[in-house]
């Protein structure tokens, strides 16, 4: 029992992988299913406190691989349940690289949250960062190999700023400890480290990682990936920069950023991933905040906000598996053969809003109450109006784009049972922490004196949402889907990396044919002819006076110049020739 | 393909979204009125404001709309302006056999 407690909850993940690929069949489905219920049960048995330290750079300190408390359990908890309900949701899945890279993510994103050190930390958040992109690869396409590409490329980024952070600290006498850290006395080392965070937590202007590479992994991929990366940022944003005042503006931001562009958004998946960025923004501001109710509030968020999130992105996924479209212009009326699918992505979309009743009105509303009890006025309006922005875009364009709008006469059938199963259970969750609350407030970090059902609290959450809705409908006309992309910040680098290419290309190529027109094609081509010409000219200067007196005609005289030629290039010479040749050589010699 | 004379298609009808209409306005009317009936505790000045959530809901709303709308004009471009406009065949994922 004692080393069970020592086991961190990652490990049993990655050893999940392992054996998955010996596995085939309905075998394999079934204990990728069965891997995060073992270490859901795992994590429920963990006693608080500090397990696991191994010493592995020696004059570091113990690396602590396993630090159990609160905040970690409710991540873990959350994180191992979407697990299973993903992979139920994925039991069509043939393809093993998929699901061992998921395994390996979600082991190293579980390696996150109990990690007690940096450097611990630093490792999963790397591998993280690899594993995910073999899930975006997984689906195999160009257009996926892309997006994973520069997936890839912004994370490495982010990971550098991440170990350049630790690196600096630990040099500038911190330990290798992860505690909060002092916002009055940040230095660039944990500036660094804030940024690293800040990468993976889709902060503004670094993104497009998400909306560019999510809507382009597989069905189940989506569903994977919506939930560990931002919400393993949102985690250690809560442990280690809890009341850093820069968040709450950043976590602003990134509200109202993610529902203008999933406004203007087509791909019915990537209005999902822009709602991430908006949800994401909440939980960054509460980390900002920073009081027990706003990291209570986060946390509650976070948790909720991975079920509705995984359960919408399973609906839009459901429908892509069918339909194979995922663009809003190309969908419509599907409400006429997958009505179940429909129906759970509803309650998914209702939670997201938070309409009472749901988890969203449960946990979200937390937050915005951390605003107001800190008097936080400029904040709360945002998050007030963010959260009327969520109705809009998640909340109804959502579902009415792809069930409702247009018929387009597409007949796909239903979901198949397994996915629809997973969508139930998570539905059942969304309702079921809607109404009962306590269940989720039991394990938050700090206790939350909140309620949220008050009948002014009731009466004013409708209005907003009711009065949210009556505007989608009213401006209908102009929320019309149109073909297009949205430029996002991935702008810079991919548009700017053809500039660089281009540039380089026209730069260093020119540099290289005026360099193979001088040199090469112009003065290597003059010695090499030179060489080659110069002994026949010379020869044939000698000799022609000797063909002169010896009475040869010009065309005779060509006939010899052009024999002595073929000579000089062969290298062989009659006797008659080499002989005058030495002569002339020796009277050189005796003359001079 | 089912028999497209049982199909369900009741939100096609104009009627029905017609009723639809009415509902959204009756609630939204009520949502209102429910706000004589409690007694709020504003934390700012503003949130005081008689029905101040359906205000903020609505005028908020319509604002984000109508920026996205003007950002639009200068943030869309055609699907295939980064050239990897949609591929022709479908990633395995799909079942493409169940349509």
């Amino acid at each position: 029992m004692e080393t069970l407690a020592n086991i961190p909850p990652s490990f049993l993940l990655f050893l999940g992988a392992i054996v998955t690929i010996f596995l085939k069949g309905t075998a394999r489905n079934v204990w990728l299913v069965a891997v995060p219920v073992l270490t859901f049960a795992h994590i429920a048995s963990l006693p608080m406190g500090n397990g696991l330290q191994v010493s592995f750079l020696p004059g570091f300190g113990d690396s602590e691989l396993l630090r159990v408390d609160k905040l970690s359990k409710a991540f873990g908890y959350i994180f191992t349940l979407n697990a299973a309900a993903a992979l139920l949701f994925a039991f069509y899945v043939k393809k093993v690289v998929q699901h061992t890279a998921a395994l390996i993510y979600i082991g190293s994103a579980l390696g996150v949250i109990f990690a007690g050190d940096l450097i611990t930390l630093y490792i999963n958040w790397e591998l993280m960062a690899v594993s995910s992109t073999f899930v975006i690869l997984a689906r195999d396409t160009a257009k996926a190999k892309g997006a994973a590409f520069r997936y890839v490329m912004v994370h490495i980024f982010g990971g550098l700023l991440l170990l350049a952070g630790i690196v600096m600290t630990i040099s500038n006498g911190g330990s290798i400890a992860f505690d909060s850290f002092d916002y009055a006395g940040a230095n660039l080392g944990t500036w660094l480290i804030l940024a690293g965070f800040l990468v993976n937590a889709a902060a503004p202007g670094v993104s497009a990682w998400l909306s560019d590479a999510y809507p382009e992994a597989s069905v189940t991929g989506g569903v994977i990936l919506s939930a560990y990366t931002t919400k393993t940022a949102v985690y250690v944003l809560l442990r280690g920069f809890h009341g850093w005042e820069p968040l709450i503006w950043i976590g602003c931001i990134m509200t109202v950023f993610g529902i203008i562009y999933a406004l203007l958004e087509n791909d019915m998946r990537r209005i999902l991933a822009y709602s991430i960025i908006n949800q994401v923004g909440f939980m960054v501001c509460a980390a900002g905040i920073g009081t027990d109710m706003a990291i209570s509030g986060a946390t509650a968020h976070a948790f909720c906000h991975i079920i509705y999130k995984s359960l919408l992105w399973m609906s839009a996924g459901a429908v892509l598996y069918r339909t194979g479209i995922s663009r809003c212009t190309h969908l419509g009326g599907l409400y006429k053969t997958m009505p179940l699918t429909l129906i759970f992505g509803t309650i998914g979309a209702l939670a997201i809003s938070a309409v009472p009743l749901t988890s969203g009105f449960t946990s979200k509303t937390i937050i915005i109450a951390a605003t107001e009890h800190e008097h936080l006025f400029w904040p709360w309006l945002v998050l007030e109006l963010a959260s009327a922005g969520v109705f809009l875009h998640a909340g109804i364009k959502f579902p009415y784009f792809v069930f409702f709008n247009q018929d387009r006469g597409l007949r796909p059938k239903e979901a198949p049972s397994t996915m629809l199963w997973a969508m139930g259970i998570l539905s059942f969750l969304c309702i079921y922490l809607g109404i009962r609350p306590q269940a989720l407030y039991d394990i938050l970090p700090y206790t939350v004196d909140y309620q949220a059902y008050t009948t002014s609290h009731l009466v004013t959450q409708m209005q907003l949402l009711m009065f949210s809705a009556l505007v989608f409908f009213l401006f209908l006309p102009m929320l019309k889907r149109t073909a297009t992309i949205s430029l996002d910040s991935d702008w810079f680098y991919r548009k700017g990396g053809q500039f660089f290419y281009a540039t380089c290309d026209k730069c260093l190529n020119g540099i290289n044919s005026i360099a193979h027109k001088s040199l090469i094609a112009g003065l290597t081509h003059s010695i090499c002819q030179f060489a080659k010409e110069s002994p026949t000219r010379l020869l044939a200067f000698l000799l022609t006076p000797i063909w002169e007196i010896s009475g040869n005609s010009p065309e005779q005289q060509k006939e010899l110049r052009e024999n002595l030629s073929q000579s000089v290039r062969n290298g062989v010479f009659p006797i008659g020739i080499t002989a005058f040749l030495s002569v002339i050589l020796l009277a050189a010699l005796f003359l001079f | 393909m089912a028999d497209p004379k049982k199909e369900f298609d009741w939100f096609d009808k104009p009627a029905s979204r017609k009723l639809l209409w009415w509902i959204l306005w009756i609630v939204c009317g009520l949502t209102v009125v429910a706000e004589f009936f409690i007694h709020r505790h504003p934390h700012f000045d503003i949130d005081g404001i008689f029905s101040y959530y359906a205000l903020m809901g609505f005028v908020g709303c319509a604002a984000m709309i109508l920026i996205a709308k003007g950002l639009g004009l200068f943030l869309k471009r055609n699907e295939d302006y980064y050239g990897d406009a949609e591929e022709e065949t479908l990633s395995d994922d799909i079942d493409g056999n169940a349509r």
